[in-house]
């Protein structure tokens, strides 16, 4: 190569680079719902193996012995309002209002907090009972499927509260506004893993 | 097909292996039970139809390299070529029409060799003669030896096995603890014995000898000696043998049972002379302890819904676990679902229905 | 140390103190003088390494630069060099496998008990894949991908450095293992029940299982990392049918490890749960079902032999169609082959297990998908085979490696057709043909790969080339090494022989093995004579220097920048007007601007990636050994530090005007006196 100077693109049209500074386009929203889909399948499995030894009694309790349909309709009840509080937040955030925003945000937060609780009631009561994770592969997998779908939710409620102090930092950036659609994709991913885990596990036990 | 195989079969032998594996015995090529000379023979076929394009790649890529090297000016250069129809056609319909006949040759042998489905012949032309009753053997995959229970003559044995040749042996096989493989190179391939499942395989014997068996998948730190001989006997010889293993005293009851169930290794030859009746069942459905609910039953409770919250501490801790265990640490769990009665130790828990096997309990 | 300074002289085995779990001065494996041999060499080594970095004041150089950093390109060599240190460790396992099964006949016992036997070969299965193959296979699409796309790094350059440090740190914790404890003696699977609490009662399994865990959540956010690159990141003009093989085979990786880690994922946790919380998912009473893991984790397990060859076929491709100075044949045949592969592997699983008596349709199913997948395959190896015809093959290293895998690989392929068909599978099922077949792929396909890559971007990633002699030796070893390591083991597979077995009774078949010996120590050279390749090639680095860029006469991206990249890779981004854009722009006389440079987005280097995988490995360390306050502990500042990160909003910068004239202008001497 000559040591002439060879001018840059934005000059000469040269068909082989981009002129001025590339921006790609930014990820975070196709990276997160990929962790999702993962996620999803880490929940398949769970169903899978609660398909397979969900009979598996031990000559111990069954579904029909140890679920309380009324206390988990009104758990489902929680986790559907919190789904749709989470929405209300969204559509303040579309009109760039902080404070309505961060409010149907702790109202969400609060309706995941109670289902929360109503689960770790649940499995309290559960374990009191002497039906606890051990008794049998029915419970185990029992256990491990709801406990993990509630493991969620408690995370996604810490990462609310998180997003809840950026927001009164910052304000509605662009960052947060990131944040908030990432979180909205995963809490209503958990509703969805929910109604799943509510047909699957509560209905079919109880028709069983 | 299978009539053409053992010309094909040795003719290949001779012409592929004789010469750089002169002198090494190669058991699963020339077996001496019907179903392992099968699979043998199965191996070779495949093989060969690979071989048909296995060759001509190899051969290709060493002429193409060598031709085509840079310092061979004279060889045609087209630095864009890059794309031919034709050529990609038979690139994807060569691989196709192998595995089309490959496949074919699956689907078949996969089926007639099943080693669940009974046998229809003992020998190549020599179909099952009417009247021939199978011999029965259950497996149990202890750790780690094998114990053989001869069902129809209340006999059994530690590390050895007998059949009389041209008789078709079914065994039933499961495992006291982990996972193992019940393989006898010689008489057919392997099958997994499991813990509270069970397996079959049927196979026969066509020579007499001695041949060697042992567990094909790792079992623990005494796996390398869980080995058995496998003995190949005419009918005499094992009718002498049945009496030999009968002269013997010693007893398996559920008491001797649990004793040899302990973890062992390189365990010497035993014979029992007599066995307790559905010892094999009380193994499968790991209740050889009377106080322990057995398997089966505790399905056919759950298949009705289980026995609800009165049942939930229906749970007792394993008392000889520490002599079964490996290592000496407490384990997290060592409890067991306890029978709802318990019986006099030589009586099972419950009855065998054969039926149930048929459907529930077998593996997987 | 702090365990030795503990006075817990409690017989910890039998009652786990609150402080320190089952941890104790037991735990320390004295009476086994080889580990004790193996912690002193070791041990001097890390003290020597430690001295040096010390004397020659690069502590602070190397956490800033090295350890910090987000740059996909340090962190694609830094996962190469853990994938070097762990395949001397992963070999050293072999040697002494080979060399116990070469004398432990009869009444010879040889030098290994088997409960460290058990643990060897245990070890050498999970190091070999989870901290070998995979840091080579990630390294390499790190390196390489975002310089074939035209992109200036990785999508989320954080989370790349984050999960480097996970799979070190899953690397660190089975290392660990062998001074403080115990690893598994299970085999690398780890099937239950012999996994489970009531069998191996000790920390083995925990290790396998916490290590495999944290590793596999850095290999699952690098995939979903190098998927979002590849999808979002490409230079204009670059269209799904124009990237570079490498880069569409690296893609249908990710693909996999995303869709196959997660299920490795979840049922390591329910192992875990049954060992410590006491449930019943896979013990023999109560319900459990063994069977279930077998088949789960065999879903995942398939496919990551796929996650393993994909790439490295990628580089083949690259390898023989700069060396045969000729475009690749049939890219969108090939683009398809692999999209195949990738789908057909997740149906194939069952073929692992043939012999657990799943019925005759059912084994015939997987059997002939398993055969299918070789259609595919067969149309690559055509593929390449014809992208040679009619080219000027030049057989520098790169070429070498691939010519070694053609002849090898076909020969594994074939033995994996025939382990395909489950009547034959009966017989060599879990047989040392097995274990031949695997290796056959394993180092003629995925280790014989990498070499060929290393050896074909190592002038990119330095700037030189890697001396030619010394390579020629260490291919020559591992190639002859390789058949005499493997195919007795075909001969003693066919004789009945199988695998895992510490002691053999009958002598006669001692030769066989000793000749396996005798490959191993050939393979034990030619790695011996890579690393000798290494140090003489940088002592010579003036005399193999290439000032170009582009040694080989490059035909994509990564060739169009200079040697080392820039840390911006690029200072404009290119535009693609065809698959090998490289050649195309050579082709159509591109000329490289001097002047009217711009200023540079670049991320920002962070410590917060090694710092959160370091606080996982301590959580790691303290579940295995159930110091339950101290894995508390570390959860809590786990999250901790996650949550202060995500306050860190000061993640970017630009590289100043003047910085990247001054880069280039260097760039346009170099190429100048080069041209000169």
């Amino acid at each position: 190569m000559s040591s002439s100077t060879i001018s840059p693109p934005a000059e000469t049209g040269n068909r082989y680079l981009v002129s001025g500074e590339h921006h790609p386009a930014n990820g975070t929203m196709l990276g997160f719902w990929l962790y999702l889909m993962s996620d999803c399948l880490i929940f398949a499995v769970l169903f899978a193996m609660y398909g397979v030894v969900g009979g598996n009694y031990a000559a111990g309790p069954s579904p029909k012995d140890l679920f309380d349909l009324e206390l988990v309709a009104v758990n489902t009840a929680m986790l559907l309002l919190s789904s749709i509080t989470y929405g209300m937040a969204m559509l303040e955030m579309q009109r760039h209002r902080v404070k309505p925003t961060m409010l149907w945000l702790a109202v969400t937060g609060l309706f995941g907090l109670a289902f929360v609780g109503i689960e770790m009631y649940e499995f309290h009561h559960l374990i009191h009972e002497g039906a606890g994770p051990q008794r049998s592969a029915f419970l185990s997998a029992f256990f491990t499927l709801v406990g993990t779908h509630g493991l969620h939710v408690s995370f996604g409620i810490v990462w609310l509260v998180v997003l809840l102090t950026q927001l009164g930092r910052w304000g509605l950036t662009a960052a947060n506004r990131r944040r908030l659609a990432c979180l909205s994709l995963f809490w209503h991913f958990l509703d969805v893993i929910w109604i799943g885990v509510f047909t699957v596990v509560y209905l079919m036990g109880a028709l069983r | 097909m299978p009539a053409r195989l053992p010309r094909l079969h040795s003719l290949l032998l001779q012409l592929l292996l004789s010469l750089p594996l002169a002198g090494c015995d190669m058991v699963t090529l020339s077996p001496s039970g019907d179903i392992a000379a099968r699979q043998g023979d199965l191996i070779v076929i495949a093989t060969v139809l690979m071989l048909l394009i296995v060759v001509p790649v190899m051969i290709l890529t060493g002429w193409f390299a060598w031709h085509f090297r840079a310092s061979n000016q004279k060889a045609n250069h087209d630095p864009d070529w890059h794309h031919s129809t034709a050529l990609e056609l038979v690139i994807w319909s060569a691989p196709l029409l192998i595995v089309i006949m490959l496949g074919a040759v699956t689907w078949i042998s996969t089926h007639t060799l099943d080693p669940f489905r009974k046998l229809d012949r003992i020998a190549e032309g020599r179909p099952v003669p009417e009247g021939v009753r199978p011999l029965k053997v259950q497996v149990v995959a202890l750790d780690w030896k094998w114990l053989f229970i001869y069902p129809d003559y209340g006999i059994a044995s530690v590390n050895e096995m007998a059949a009389p040749v041209d008789v078709p042996i079914e065994f039933q096989i499961t495992s006291s603890t982990v996972m193992n493989s019940f393989f006898v190179p010689a008489l057919a391939g392997q099958i997994y014995a499991m813990p509270a499942m069970e397996t079959r395989l049927h196979a026969v014997i066509n020579k007499a000898g001695d041949f060697e068996g042992f567990s094909a998948n790792y079992s623990g730190a005494g796996f390398s000696h869980m080995r058995f001989n496998f003995k190949g006997m005419d009918g005499e010889g094992f009718d002498r043998w049945v009496a030999a293993v009968r002269e013997s005293n010693t007893e398996l009851g559920r008491g001797e049972y649990l004793q040899l169930e302990k973890p062992s290794a390189r365990e010497p030859v035993r014979h029992y002379g007599k066995t307790m009746a559905g010892l094999y069942d009380a193994v499968l459905n790991l209740c050889v302890e009377p106080t322990k609910m057995c398997q089966r039953d505790m399905a056919a409770i759950d298949a009705r819904g289980g026995l609800g919250l009165a049942n939930v501490y229906n749970v007792t801790r394993l008392s000889y676990d520490a002599d079964r265990r490996r290592g000496a640490e407490l384990p997290a769990s060592n409890v067991y679902v306890a029978a709802l009665c318990s019986l006099p130790s030589d009586v099972m828990a419950s009855p065998v229905d054969p039926a149930f096997y048929g459907s529930r309990r077998l593996a997987p | 140390m702090t365990i030795a300074s503990e006075p817990n002289s409690a017989p910890a085995q039998l009652h786990d103190s609150v402080f320190l779990g089952r941890l104790s001065l037991e735990s320390i494996p004295y009476h086994e003088p080889i580990i004790l041999v193996t912690f002193a060499v070791a041990g001097l080594l890390g003290l020597s390494l430690l001295v040096w970095i010390t004397r020659a004041r690069a502590w602070g150089w190397l956490w800033r630069d090295w350890f910090c950093t987000i740059d996909h390109k340090k962190i694609g060599v830094m996962y190469m060099v853990l994938g070097f240190v762990m395949l001397i460790r992963g070999f050293s396992d072999a040697i002494m496998m080979r060399a116990q099964q070469a004398m432990a006949f009869g009444d010879a016992n040889g030098y290994l008990p088997p409960h460290h036997y058990d643990q060897i070969f245990t070890a050498h299965g999970v190091i070999m894949i989870f901290f070998v193959a995979m840091p080579f296979v990630t390294g390499l699409m790190n390196y390489i991908v975002p310089l074939q796309i035209g992109a200036r790094d990785v999508a989320f350059p954080f989370l790349n450095n984050f999960s480097f440090w996970m799979t070190t740190a899953g690397a660190v914790l089975v290392m660990l293992s062998l001074f403080i404890g115990e690893f598994a003696t299970t085999g690398w699977l780890a099937y239950p029940p012999l996994s489970g609490a009531a069998y191996s009662p000790g920390v083995g399994v925990d290790y396998y299982i916490w290590a495999l865990q944290i590793a596999g959540v850095g290999t699952l956010l690098s995939g979903v990392n190098l998927l979002v690159t590849i999808i979002k990141m490409r230079a204009p003009g670059m269209g799904l049918m124009q990237m570079p093989i490498f880069t569409w085979t690296s893609l249908c990786t990710n693909v996999l490890i995303v869709a196959a880690f997660p299920v490795l994922t979840a049922v390591l946790v329910l192992l875990a749960l049954d060992r410590t919380v006491g449930t019943n998912f896979f013990t023999n009473d109560f319900g459990g079902n063994p069977m279930m893991y077998v088949n789960l984790i065999w879903i995942w397990g398939h496919p990551e032999v796929y996650i393993l060859i994909l790439p490295l076929f990628g580089v083949f491709s690259e390898v023989v169609s700069t060396f045969s100075g000729k475009r690749l044949f049939g890219y969108a045949s090939m683009v398809y082959a692999t999209i195949v592969i990738t789908i057909l592997s997740y149906l194939v699983w069952l073929h692992h297990f043939f012999t657990m008596g799943s019925g005759a349709s059912v084994n015939s199913f997987f059997g002939i998908t398993t055969m299918i997948i070789s259609i595919p395959t067969g149309a690559k190896m055509f593929n390449w085979l014809f992208t040679m015809y009619r080219g000027r093959i030049r057989f520098e290293l790169p070429m070498l490696w691939t010519m070694g895998f053609m002849f090898t690989f076909v020969i594994g392929g074939m033995t994996g057709v025939l382990l395909a068909v489950p009547p034959a599978d009966f017989v060599l099922h879990n047989s040392l043909f097995l274990i031949a077949h695997f290796h056959n792929v394993i180092i003629g396909g995925v280790v014989f790969g990498v070499f060929a890559g290393v050896s074909y971007w190592f002038p990119k990633v330095f700037g030189y080339k890697l001396d030619v002699f010394w390579g020629r030796v260490s291919f020559w070893c591992w190639q002859i090494g390789f058949l005499f390591a493997f195919m007795p083991l075909y001969i003693l597979g066919l004789m009945g022989v199988t695998r895992r077995v510490s002691h053999f009774e009958d002598t006669s078949l001692q030769p066989w093995f000793i000749v396996a010996a005798f490959g191993a120590v050939l393979i034990g050279c030619g790695i011996l004579a890579m690393l000798v390749q290494f140090r003489v090639s940088y002592v010579r680095r003036e005399s193999l220097r290439d000032d170009s860029g582009d040694p080989w006469n490059g035909r994509t991206l990564e060739w169009a920048t200079s040697s080392p990249p820039p840390d911006y890779n690029f200072a404009f981004t290119p535009r693609v007007h065809d698959i090998d854009a490289w050649w195309d722009m050579k082709r159509g006389g591109y000329q490289r601007p001097t002047t009217g440079f711009l200023a540079i987005h670049m991320p920002k280097n962070t410590p917060a990636g090694i710092i959160l995988a370091g606080i996982s490995g301590v959580m790691g360390f303290a579940l295995i050994w159930h110091i339950w306050w101290a894995a508390g502990a570390a959860f809590a500042a786990l999250i901790a530090t996650a949550i202060v990160h995500t306050f860190n909003l000061d993640r970017d910068y630009h590289v100043p005007v003047e910085t990247v004239t001054a880069v280039e202008d260097l760039r346009t001497r170099q190429l100048a006196e080069a041209g000169a």
